[in-house]
This record gives structure tokens, sequence and C-alpha cells, in this order.
């Protein structure tokens, strides 16, 4: 049986076009189509539904970061009350189960998980903690809210809200309802992530777009991430691609390297040996889509990897895609050769992300 | 547009003396989404009736652009090509693909009128 989100009704007034992903029946598009949306959150304000993700919550104990840590490449003890951090499940051998964003509240954890992954993930830190009564909540729905308007909107619904630094979150009110914000998102906009309960999502949404903001598509969602240079999971990485392979070493803390977690040695290894493939920007002479799995040659005819995100980026007005090229051919302005439809489109390695504005202070990255 | 002649393929062409003018449909494009890539014959060559005859991407995939009729290419729309948004602007105008010279006339009596057309696009996409 499909899911769907408390946000449903909504999406269907506003006319939405529904896709199933990941089991749930979710907007890919309004009216407008996936450009128009994508312009607005670019320009003014996009309202994103991201229900579909779970949101589990752990509540403080002794060993909780022990324990987690474990599992977890990040820094935990030295979170900040309120603080975030993007971070990874992990396999043995340094393939990537999950990513996710933990942010330490003030009794408990709590970690967003992508809609696929969330019950296997669940399972793993179940299996960790050694508590089965874990679980995700799923009274919660999660909205976010992206582009350059979004703070000004959202100010009006929730007062004091724009005082939040980017990766950091706080308690809020909405209707006597207390709901968790977090100054974040997933379109290289400056934006906020609202947890709330499900019983007022609808009315918070419409207060939203009241204030001027718009719902968006998960079409939308994928241009825009792409363009930020941000991996979707399942895609961009998966069991079979490290965080180094990802160029996401970033995310792996620097005081934890020498440390053990699940994936450790391989990271170890990966960070000091390096890597034979690795995740880059690639952009295409034409306007020419790379479709995933569109295969990379280099100039002599050689297969040197693989696209696994493509589509036209509306911001940058030319076509864009990221994969897995062999580290011999990852430097950034290397000519390389995608084979579409049977032809080779000459493209170009370039640095990620391919549309770049400034976040509010507080963290460079994600 | 009632000299206007519609494919099952979502194309349509309207003759002029020797010459017709294809493009994809308004409907076509309502199906497509965004349009955000065009690549298209090459002018001098000939391509063969329900043949490929070119390509259109929207941000959510890429579809093929069929010929309805037989013929020779005298003439391509490059403006689509550099503005691919044209074609969801003015798809039964402006928004052209590209001229044949016809090899046989006879092979539009195979396409639909524009009731026919309509009503076979209403079915189809219900």
């Amino acid at each position: 049986m499909i899911k769907k989100t408390a946000l449903y009704e909504l999406h269907k007034k506003y006319n939405a076009k529904f896709v199933e992903f990941a089991g749930y029946s979710m907007p890919i598009q309004y009216s407008e189509g996936i450009v128009k949306e994508h312009n607005i959150t670019r320009n003014k304000s996009g309202i994103f539904d991201v229900s579909h993700m779970g949101q589990l919550f752990i509540k403080y104990s002794n060993d909780i970061t022990d324990k987690l840590q474990e599992i977890l490449p990040t820094d935990l003890k030295n979170l900040k009350i309120n603080q975030s951090k993007y971070s990874f499940l992990m396999k043995e051998n340094g393939g990537i189960y999950d990513d996710l964003i933990i942010t330490r509240m003030k009794d408990q954890y709590m970690i967003i998980l992508n809609a696929a992954c969330k019950q296997n993930d669940l399972q793993i830190i179940k299996n960790t903690l050694d508590d089965q009564n874990l679980d995700m909540n799923n009274n919660l729905s999660l909205v976010a809210i992206q582009g350059p308007e979004s703070k000004t909107i959202l100010e009006n619904v929730v007062s004091n809200v724009s005082k939040l630094k980017f990766m950091n979150g706080e308690n809020f009110t909405f209707k006597n309802n207390e709901i968790y914000i977090t100054r974040s998102g997933y379109t290289g906009e400056d934006g906020f992530e609202i947890s709330l309960p499900n019983k007022v999502a609808i009315s918070f949404v419409e207060e939203l777009i009241s204030k001027g903001s718009t719902l968006i598509g998960l079409g939308a969602r994928d241009t825009l991430r792409l363009e930020a240079g941000l991996c979707l999971y399942g895609h961009d990485i998966n069991e079979n691609t490290s965080p180094v392979e990802a160029n996401l070493k970033w995310a792996i803390s620097k005081n934890r390297i020498n440390d053990n977690f699940i994936g450790s040695h391989q990271i170890k290894k990966q960070i000091e040996e390096g890597v034979s493939k690795l995740r880059v920007g690639i952009k295409p002479e034409t306007r020419v889509i790379a479709r995933e799995s569109t295969k990379i040659f280099d100039e002599k005819d050689n297969e040197i990897g693989k696209v696994t995100s493509g589509t036209f980026g509306p911001s940058v007005n030319a076509s864009i895609a990221m994969g897995y090229i062999s580290n011999s051919h990852s430097k950034k302005d290397t000519k390389v050769y995608l084979e579409v439809r049977g032809k080779k489109v000459p493209a170009n390695v370039c640095d990620l992300p391919f549309y770049k504005k400034s976040y509010v202070k507080g963290e460079a990255n994600v | 547009m009632s000299n206007t002649k519609f494919s099952k393929e979502h194309e349509w062409i309207t003759l002029d003396g020797e010459v017709g003018t294809i493009g994809i449909t308004k409907h076509a494009t309502e199906m497509l989404g965004d349009i955000v890539f065009a690549e298209l014959p090459e002018k001098g060559s000939n391509v063969e009736k329900d043949g490929t005859a070119g390509v259109v991407e929207s941000t959510k995939a890429a579809s093929d652009v069929y010929t309805p009729v037989s013929g020779e290419v005298v003439e391509i729309n490059q403006s689509i090509v550099d503005d691919p948004s044209k074609i969801n602007a003015d798809p039964e105008g402006g928004a052209w693909f590209f001229k044949l010279k016809l090899k046989d006339k006879s092979e539009l009596d195979t396409l639909m009128n524009k009731e026919e057309y309509d009503k076979f696009a209403k079915e189809t996409s219900a």
C-alpha cells in the first residue's frame, strides 16, 4: 500500500502531479512546472514536503554518544547543543548505507534519514544501541523552506527564527505546538527545515504560502540539489562508494580518522593511499543531457567512469552532471567524452557546486 | 491549422506546396514538461516516415521525435536548439522543428486531422 504524508491533501489542492518515491506518493511538480519551481526557489522561496524522510529521536543515556560514534564518523562529543552535522552510516568496506543529518538536541539526538533507507538504518542503529524498541516518530512531518526570501517569510510565522545560524536548530512553537527548526536544506539556498506534528502540518504550510512562499515538487528539488553539487543517495552514493571516493571526506571529523567506527579501517587506508575513482562535476560542452549511467571516456576511447546524476541546470543555463571518474582523469578541466545516444559528447571535469550562493555564517559546507 | 495533419507520435505537419513544416503538438509538450534540450536532423539529410528525426529532453526524460512523412530536410529551426523553452511556449507555431521536401504526398493520407487527433490525444492520455 502506497503511503501518503500528512500534506497529501494540500498537494492535491495545489494540483500536484504525483509519483511514487520510496513507497510514498509524493509531488513531482505542481502546475508551475519544474523549471519555474526551480527558479522560484532560487529567487524567492519554495516549500518542500520531506515528511517521507525518517525522523529518529534517541534519548541520552550514559554511553549513547560512544555507541553512536561506533557507527558514525562524526565527532559527536564536541557537537554543541542544537548543532547539526552531515554524516553517514557505513559498511565495513567503507560503502555508504545512508547519508544523514544528526543534531544534538537538549535531551536527545535527532537523526534525519533518507526515506528509502530508513528501515535498514533503524535496524543498524537498534542493533548498535541494543534497543529493539527504538522507532521513528511517525507523528511528525518534515517541511523545508528554501530560498532568499524564506527567512523573512518564516519569521512572519515563527518569531525569532532568523537568528538561527547555518546547521543549528532550536525549539519554537506554532499554535501552541512544540516544533523544532534547523537552518539547513538541500538546495544550495539559505533555508530552514521544520519538524512539526502532523496535525498542524497543513495549517503551517498554508501560512507559509499566504506569506509568499510556494510549494515545490521533487523534480525541482533534484535540479536544485544537483546544481548545488549535493549527492542523492542511491545514485551518487551507495553501498559501493565510500565517503572518500564520493569527495565527502570533509564530513569525516578530523579527530576521528584514527578512531574506530564501522568502515574506519577502509577510510583511513583510502585517505593515506588514495582512491582509484572520485566523484566529480562534469559539464558537457553542449546542451545535451548526460543522464545516470552515461559512460565516460578519455580521448583515447578508454572507458574511465560513469555519470551518476545528470540534468539541465536552469540557474546555470547548461547541462550538468556528476559521476565517478578514474583518479587519473579527475582533475579540473580534464577533457572527457560522454556517450549519449551513440555519439561522443565532449565535456570537462569541473569543481562542484555548479551554482554557489553564500550561506548564513556558521559553517562552510553542505 | 485546417490543413495541418497529426501523427500518433504527436507530431504535426502543415503543407505549403511541396514543403511540409513539422513540429510537436501542444499535447506532447504538456506530457513532456519543461523542454531543456532539442536535437534536429541535419539539413540536406533524408528521413523516412516514422523514423527518428530528432530528440527532445525535458528535465525528466529524453524522447525521440519522429517524422510523420518521408523527405529531404530543407530547413531546420535553430532557434529552438538555442532556446528549447520556446517549444513549450509556442509548439504549434514559431517552435516548428524542421521543413521537409516531401517524397510522397500520399503519406499525408495516413495521418489524422485536428478533430481525430484531439480525440486520440484525449483517449491515450486518460
